[in-house]
């Protein structure tokens, strides 16, 4: 067996692995460590299929990004987690024989159908983030921009959602700051004069 | 499956398929808490990139990775607004349970 080749088991033992802890877990905070690590892991087979540039984009955007946002979401929400597993074992048999399934179909439909194609990658004499970046911004270039948007939205909505209107919080509004008048805020009193007693 | 040299393209694919596969165990398995259904999907995505990459390399083709790319833009737009969606949830239902979100139902 080839460096490569243990190197691919080893990864793609550990990410079976944590995915299965992912979901078997108990706290969900150890759910999203071990998706943490399934990332990793994923993120080490594509840099050995030579996709260097969403290797490390996995851990940046998923390990920094997303899954620190469920991160925060868990340990925000106070849930009683166990509740939520008071049917896990009832779910189990019905779970696994649809998993099995999928699976069983769809090794079938590998095993059956690649043999055949054994087409040797051409060696790339371009790097690989070189590459990519000239076919997103040349020929991809629209999808790109609207991939954009489509962050835009999330963001937008994200914000719209979850925003929360204080009633006791004291907000300024400019046009009503702009449209005071001297009368508004200064009034004169006309008095008469104290005499003074002597 | 032979045990060859270097890892194939069937090596990968069977490895998305288990990873597709365990994820769709973890919906069945966790169907009451949305956080853990949420992390299966991230697992299924995975494993959705994961097929297009190994494709990608064994055809020599780039466009598998740039749709890798767009697809990781997509799903991480899904996260923020499910999360958004699911803290809204807990503020007004008090619960992640799925059992208990029927108030749409008729």
């Amino acid at each position: 067996m080839s460096f490569e080749s243990a190197i691919f088991y080893v990864f793609a033992a550990l990410l079976v692995f944590a995915a299965l802890a992912v979901i078997t877990t108990r706290n969900p905070v150890h759910a999203a460590l071990w998706l943490v690590l399934a990332f990793f892991s994923a993120s080490a087979l594509w840099l050995l299929l030579s996709a260097e540039f969403l290797a490390i984009v996995l851990v940046l955007v998923y390990v920094g990004a997303v899954m620190v946002l469920f991160l925060f979401v868990v340990m925000m929400l106070d849930v009683n987690f166990d509740a939520l597993r008071k049917h896990f074992r009832s779910y189990l048999p019905v779970g696994a024989t649809v998993g099995l399934l999928v699976l069983f179909e769809m090794s079938l439909l590998l095993v059956n159908a690649t043999r055949a194609s054994g087409a040797a990658a051409p060696a790339g004499s371009e790097a690989n983030t070189r590459a990519l970046g000239r076919l997103l911004y040349v020929e991809y270039v629209y999808p790109f921009e609207i991939a954009a948007v489509v962050l835009l939205v999330a963001i937008v909505a994200a914000i719209a959602l979850t925003h929360r209107h204080r009633r006791e919080t004291r907000y300024q509004d400019p046009a009503e700051q702009v449209k005071v008048k001297r009368a508004d805020r200064v009034r004169i009193v006309e008095m008469a004069p104290e005499k003074r007693e002597s | 499956m032979s045990l060859s040299i270097v890892p194939g393209l069937t090596h990968h694919l069977v490895l998305g398929a288990a990873l597709f596969a365990i994820a769709i165990v973890g919906i069945f398995l966790n169907r009451r808490n949305v956080i853990i259904i949420l992390m299966a999907i991230e697992l299924m995505l995975l494993a959705v990139n994961l097929n297009f990459i190994a494709f990608s390399h064994h055809l020599g083709d780039m466009a598998g990775q740039v749709f890798v790319f767009f697809i990781l833009t997509v799903a991480a737009a899904e996260s923020a607004i499910g999360l958004a969606i699911l803290v809204l949830l807990f503020r007004n239902v008090g619960s992640i349970d799925v059992e208990e979100l029927s108030k749409l139902k008729g």
